[in-house]
């Protein structure tokens, strides 16, 4: 039915959405058989997908699915370990950007590539200068901008410096850097991911204009509402790989989270039902900001009972992070209270993790390797890290070497890390094991509070059993556990309430009898009144 | 950064690679011996003859290690905190005053081995007050602690022509220097040691700082790796990201961390001053603070790298000195360009030759082929 | 003496004590806006005047002294490339290098090849750059401060002084008006986006870095055939680390270059002049105290008392994509 207005109303679409799926001889861009890895990372395998000319593309995945990589090596910013890419119809050999931009090619990257204290045009014109003299190019590009800015309505003053302009503007900029050079097809790396909504909803205005005008864009985000309210096809990857495209008027948000996420095989989690007792984590109010004074996280109130694990679901990006670093004192934030069995934390002044940890709160990172752990440490140091201070490692400003040594050894040997050697070099542990590492030191202090952000992320089958087991056992002897995770599975399993933030707010609470569906929605931001609907 | 290379054994990677960066840049120095229409070998066989052959030099040489481990240990613990410290040439400089206070209040009063502690006090203290604005600007303004301690040699050495010409100078005396220390204020020489082991000395300035230098690789050596305030200090230096989540005050590591290393700069000047010129002269250090930065590149940080690593800078001092009598196209600024070839090598390249070792061993059919597979379906 | 003659010649000694800072300073602006940082610019001017005074020695032509120490200057220069662009080095790390080798190599192979203690022959006046003289400058010399001001303080220095000067303006229209030197400042700000616009960041920086080397040999050259007449050992005597300062004292800008270069060109000329003659009000101020002001005044500018010297934000960062 969709799809059939979909036809009716895009007269222009009409031949290449109502075949199948379009030739190869008509794709703007067809890649095909396209692999990358980074060392033993595999970012992308054996990636097909053709984009049809004058479309808007989306492709959707979580972090870390591979889109960005794809998206570089299509740019000519990092070469495919094999592969062929095709420009309507031709075989392309893509090896720089500038043999991107000579195909056609720009892409708006998610960091944008601007020079922050050079004016707009010195930006647009920057690699398509044309002459060795500035004078007569920069009045060159000043009329060309002129007449992109009348032809696409991308209005924006050519001789402000890049760093007083809003994102928004920012990013028009980095858009109009790509018209500039004549690109045809335009590949946009999470454009709204540092938007407000107003701006985001004016970006998709533009978009459908640029195609309208005959452009090609390609689409890439995480968030499934974009997808559905501006592409007309879409493509979903995951783990490296491209695992279906759609129209998008014959999808649905379900079809397509579930796509994302995979049907992974369901974990299942022995657990009893939980007994909550005093409230021993309490957030009111909590507001945090970033350095450029974006609100990440909005006016967030919860709590978190001793014996039960709450569990915090949402699409990266969505603030979960900034939510954990500043509950666990490494980050500030702008206003609220968040008070720890009963005591209040400071949060606007100097926040110090090492005495929330005296108060009983551990944390296990999200960003394991660069927070977590100190990779060249031995195993042994990893096992102290944070808790160092204590006098059973301490004789006076020595290090008890042989104690911290045995205790790691113990450690090792009840969470079963391997290799079981606490003098061995972290960097040289598997990820599931490092991640074993920094479980055993943040549950074995006998916390009130266990702030756990993506547990099982980078984690083999058999370890996230061992860690699923361990944070429910934590839960049984009476702990209060905070949980983050972008993993659905994993935040349905092992949580006794749900919570869903999206776009730094808390929008909606469930208990374990929530469908996949349904979460999928509130994280999708698709309110809770639309979700009735 | 990704390419498939396989990993290197720990011994290739701080033992080869090192080796070869320095291999290759004593090759590049013997180029240089070569331009100038020299043998390379005579001038290595005549370095190490004149440092090693006979017990005044073999003293000499370990005279000169004495100053480098200091400077080292300087440059080396600050490295642990990811700071380049390359003040401590002034460190070492001001450090001087410290010992000068000391050695000109009590050598007339006290024995030297009651001088000699309150010597090393105040040269410690003088060498970290130095220190201490540099490190405090970077902590809390993050002004580049590069720039201002470089900034600092050269306001250092004019602090110190004033003070000598203007305020320590006897009044009589024309050369800016103070008056020569009693025998309170000088070190006696340990050259019975080395006598002992069958040597003769006629007369050398190796004395008892030396023992204190052996010392103080020892106090470094527990202090990074067996103290809580050294594992911050590593901390930070690693991963600042880890560090804050691990609730450690980064401004406070900082600080301190530059203030041991001012204090190891400025013990050096006991060595020289107490130990062999007996007064507190212009220009004592003679660049000990910037050969510093080759000892602990070329140590890996580490004291039991840096002490070896100074005493090569020892016999390369000595020797060298022993090679410009010999070969008269062949000054002690041969020493110079070695140090400077270290730096570059060791420090700067220290990663050039990691490639193609890399490839070298992924080759060898043991370490090669497993290492190599990676991405499997894990 | 009246005022107004001590006035000239001190600002005619300023003038000569700043130029090979500015050379060295403005050496230094290409290869740090490029994000490159170069302490080394201490070792490359010490290369330069090295060569310079070597060559013209055996060839009795400045010109070729000239062309040798840029030749060296750059060799010296790509040899920090190579390190920093290329191996991704530490760029302090190969700085300091690159000082120690230089001044080594200058003093040793001085030594080999003419055997006077490391210096270089004195050099005659041909093998020199010598004062040139403006037109008019005696005829105009007796009018009242204007002719002063020409035949005195204007004229009478070397070619490679007047080059100093207008190498400002020149390489603010380089940096501020060529292709060349927009996507130099590109890379020194934000390599990623010069990588993304299809430009090569390490060929850029590259041709940065062998400016810097074409400038110091420069330097290096006043130093040894304008200044002096041949090469003495430690003959920089720390000018380069000086031009560094007055680098971020400017504010890595050209012409704020020249104004700091002369600054400190001032304040040294003044610490020579006023030694031991007490000043009015302030009375003796020591001369040592002049000669470290332009580093105190450096330090006090990065601890960000008086504006800040924000340097370019890629700076002494190797460039790596980002994944």
């Amino acid at each position: 039915m969709a799809a059939e207005k979909q036809r009716d109303t895009s007269f222009d679409q009409k031949i290449i959405n109502g075949e199948a799926g379009p030739h190869m001889a008509e794709a703007a861009i067809a890649l095909k058989g396209i692999s990358k890895s980074f060392g033993s990372v595999r970012a992308n395998r054996d990636i097909n997908l053709e984009i049809a000319p004058g479309t808007i593309h989306g492709i959707i995945g979580e972090n870390g699915a591979g889109k960005s990589t794809l998206m570089s090596i299509l740019y000519g910013f990092y070469q495919a370990d094999s592969g062929e890419i095709y420009v309507n119809g031709e075989r392309a050999l893509i090896n720089t950007p500038s043999d991107a931009i000579a195909r056609g090619i720009g892409m708006v990257h998610q960091h944008f590539m601007l020079v922050h204290n050079f004016t707009v045009l010195e930006n647009i014109i920057l690699g398509a200068e044309g002459e060795p003299l500035l004078k007569t190019s920069i009045a060159k590009a000043r009329s060309e901008l002129e007449r992109l800015e009348r032809d696409y309505g991308l209005e924006v003053d050519p001789d402000a410096l890049i760093e007083d302009l809003p994102v928004g503007l920012q990013q028009r900029v980095e858009i109009l850097k790509a018209l500039f050079r004549g690109a045809d097809t335009l590949i946009l790396d999470e454009p709204t991911g540092v938007l407000t909504p107003p701006e985001a909803d004016h970006l998709f205005r533009i978009l459908r204009q640029l195609k309208d005008e005959g452009k090609t864009i390609v689409l890439i985000t995480h968030k499934l509402r974009e997808i559905m309210a501006v592409t007309d096809n879409v493509s979903v990857m995951r783990q490296g790989e491209l695992v279906a495209t759609r129209e998008t008027a014959d999808t649905t948000v379900e079809e397509l989270a579930e796509l994302m996420v995979g049907r992974r095989v369901l974990l299942r989690v022995e657990k009893g039902p939980a007994t909550p007792g005093d409230v021993l984590l309490s957030v009111r109010d909590l507001t945090v900001e970033d350095s450029r004074g974006v609100k990440v996280v909005d006016n967030v109130s919860f709590e978190v009972r001793a014996g039960e694990i709450v569990g915090i679901a949402g699409v990266a990006g969505n603030g979960q992070s900034q939510l954990l670093e500043t509950i666990t004192g490494i980050r500030r934030a702008v206003s609220g209270t968040v008070t720890l069995d009963g005591a209040p934390v400071e949060l606007t002044g100097e926040a110090d993790a090492a005495d929330l940890r005296r108060r009983g709160m551990a944390h296990v990172p999200e960003d394991r390797h660069n927070m977590g752990l100190v990779l060249p440490f031995e195993e042994s140091e990893n096992a102290i890290l944070g808790y160092h201070w204590q006098e059973r490692y301490l004789n006076g400003p020595f290090l008890k070497i042989e104690e911290i040594r045995r205790d790691a050894q113990e450690k090792i040997e009840r969470y079963d890390i391997r290799p079981a050697d606490a003098r061995l070099k972290t960097a040289n542990f598997s990820g599931g094991n490092q991640q074993k590492i920094v479980l055993a030191r943040e549950m074995e202090q006998d916390p009130k509070v266990l702030v756990v952000g993506q547990p099982t992320r980078g984690v083999d089958v058999g370890a996230i059993e061992f860690i699923h087991k361990r944070l429910i056992d934590m839960r049984d002897q009476g702990k209060a556990v905070l949980l983050v995770s972008v993993e659905l599975d994993e935040i349905r399993s092992l949580s006794d309430r749900i919570l869903v933030m999206f776009a730094g707010r808390l929008v909606g609470e469930r208990n374990t009898e929530a469908t996949e569906g349904e979460l999928g929605l509130l994280m999708a931001g698709v309110g809770e009144k639309e979700a009735a609907e | 950064m990704s390419a498939p290379y396989a990993k290197l054994p720990a011994w290739a990677d701080y033992g080869l690679i090192p080796l070869i960066n320095l291999a290759v840049a004593f090759i590049v120095a013997g180029f240089v011996v070569l331009l100038i229409g020299e043998n390379p070998l005579r001038a290595a066989a005549i370095i190490v003859d004149g440092a090693l052959g006979y017990g005044q030099g073999v003293a000499y040489t370990l005279y000169y290690a004495t100053s480098f481990i200091f400077t080292g240990l300087a440059v080396a613990v600050a490295f642990h905190c990811k700071l380049f410290n390359i003040g401590g040439e002034g460190q070492a400089y001001v450090g001087g005053l410290g010992v000068a206070a000391a050695c000109l209040t009590f050598d007339s009063i006290l024995p030297w081995w009651l001088t000699f502690p309150l010597a090393v006090a105040g040269a410690a203290i003088a060498g970290a007050a130095w220190a201490f604005i540099p490190a405090y600007l970077q902590a809390k303004r993050g002004s580049h602690i590069v720039i201002t301690t470089i900034m600092f040699n050269f306001i250092a050495a004019s602090l110190m022509v004033y003070l000598l010409v203007n305020v320590l100078k006897p009044a009589a005396s024309q050369a800016p220097q103070t008056r020569n220390f009693l025998e309170g204020g000088q070190l006696p020489k340990i050259n019975w040691m080395l006598e002992a082991l069958g040597f003769s000395i006629r007369s050398a300035p190796l004395n008892v700082s030396f023992f204190l230098a052996l010392l103080a690789a020892f106090l470094v050596w527990v202090l990074i790796w067996r103290t809580r305030l050294g594992y911050e200090i590593r901390m930070r230096g690693h991963s600042p990201k880890a560090a804050h989540y691990a609730g450690v005050n980064e401004a406070r590591i900082i600080i301190i961390t530059m203030l041991v290393s001012g204090a190891l700069a400025g013990m050096m000047a006991v060595n020289p001053i107490m130990g062999d010129l007996g007064r507190l002269q212009i220009d004592f250090v003679t660049e000990a603070g910037f050969v510093g930065i080759a000892v602990a590149l070329m140590g890996r940080s580490h004291p039991a790298g840096v002490v070896p690593a100074a005493v090569l800078f020892g016999i390369l001092y000595q020797g060298g000195a022993e090679l410009s009598f010999e070969m008269p196209g062949i000054s002690r600024d041969m020493l110079v360009i070695i140090q400077g070839l270290v730096i570059l090598f060791a420090g700067a390249l220290e990663h050039m030759f990691r490639p193609s070792l890399q490839a070298v061993f992924a080759r060898l059919p043991r370490a090669g082929g497993g290492a190599l597979k990676h991405g499997g379906d894990a | 003496m009246d005022l107004f003659t001590t006035l000239v010649f001190l600002l005619d000694s300023a003038v000569r004590v700043s130029i090979p800072l500015l050379l060295a300073a403005l050496a230094g602006l290409y290869s740090e806006r490029s994000g490159v940082f170069d302490i080394g610019l201490e070792g490359k001017m010490l290369a330069g005047a090295f060569a310079a005074g070597a060559a013209a020695a055996v060839y009795g032509s400045a010109w070729v002294g000239l062309g040798a120490a840029v030749l060296v200057s750059t060799f010296f220069a790509l040899v920090h490339g190579f390190a920093s662009i290329t191996h991704r080095g530490n760029q302090i790390v190969s700085g300091v290098a690159i000082n120690f080798i230089a001044a080594g190599s200058a003093v040793i192979l001085g030594q080999a090849w003419f055997s006077q203690g490391g210096r270089t022959p004195l050099l005659s006046a041909d093998a020199r750059f010598r004062a040139v003289q403006l037109p008019f400058a005696d005829a105009v010399s007796d009018l009242p401060l204007i002719g002063r001001i020409y035949s005195d303080l204007l004229s009478g220095h070397s070619l490679i002084a007047y080059a100093a000067f207008l190498l400002v303006p020149f390489t603010w229209w380089v940096l501020f008006r060529t292709r060349f030197g927009l996507r130099l400042r590109a890379v020194g700000e934000n390599p990623a986006a010069v990588d993304t616009a299809g430009i090569s960041v390490a060929w850029l920086r590259y041709r940065a870095v062998m400016c810097t080397g074409i400038l110091t040999g420069l330097a290096g050259t006043y130093l040894a055939l304008s200044q002096n007449a041949g090469f003495v050992k430690d003959m920089t005597a720390g000018r380069g680390f000086i031009a560094l300062a007055a680098l971020i004292f400017a504010k890595w800008r050209p012409v704020p270059v020249m104004f700091a270069c002369l600054l400190f060109g001032l304040l040294d000329a003044f610490a020579i002049r006023i030694q031991g003659t007490p000043l009015p009000i302030i009375g003796q101020v020591p001369v040592q105290f002049i000669q470290a002001l332009p580093y105190i005044l450096t330090v006090i500018l990065l601890a960000g008392f008086i504006g800040k010297a924000i340097p370019p934000r890629a700076g002494g960062v190797p460039y790596v994509k980002e994944r």
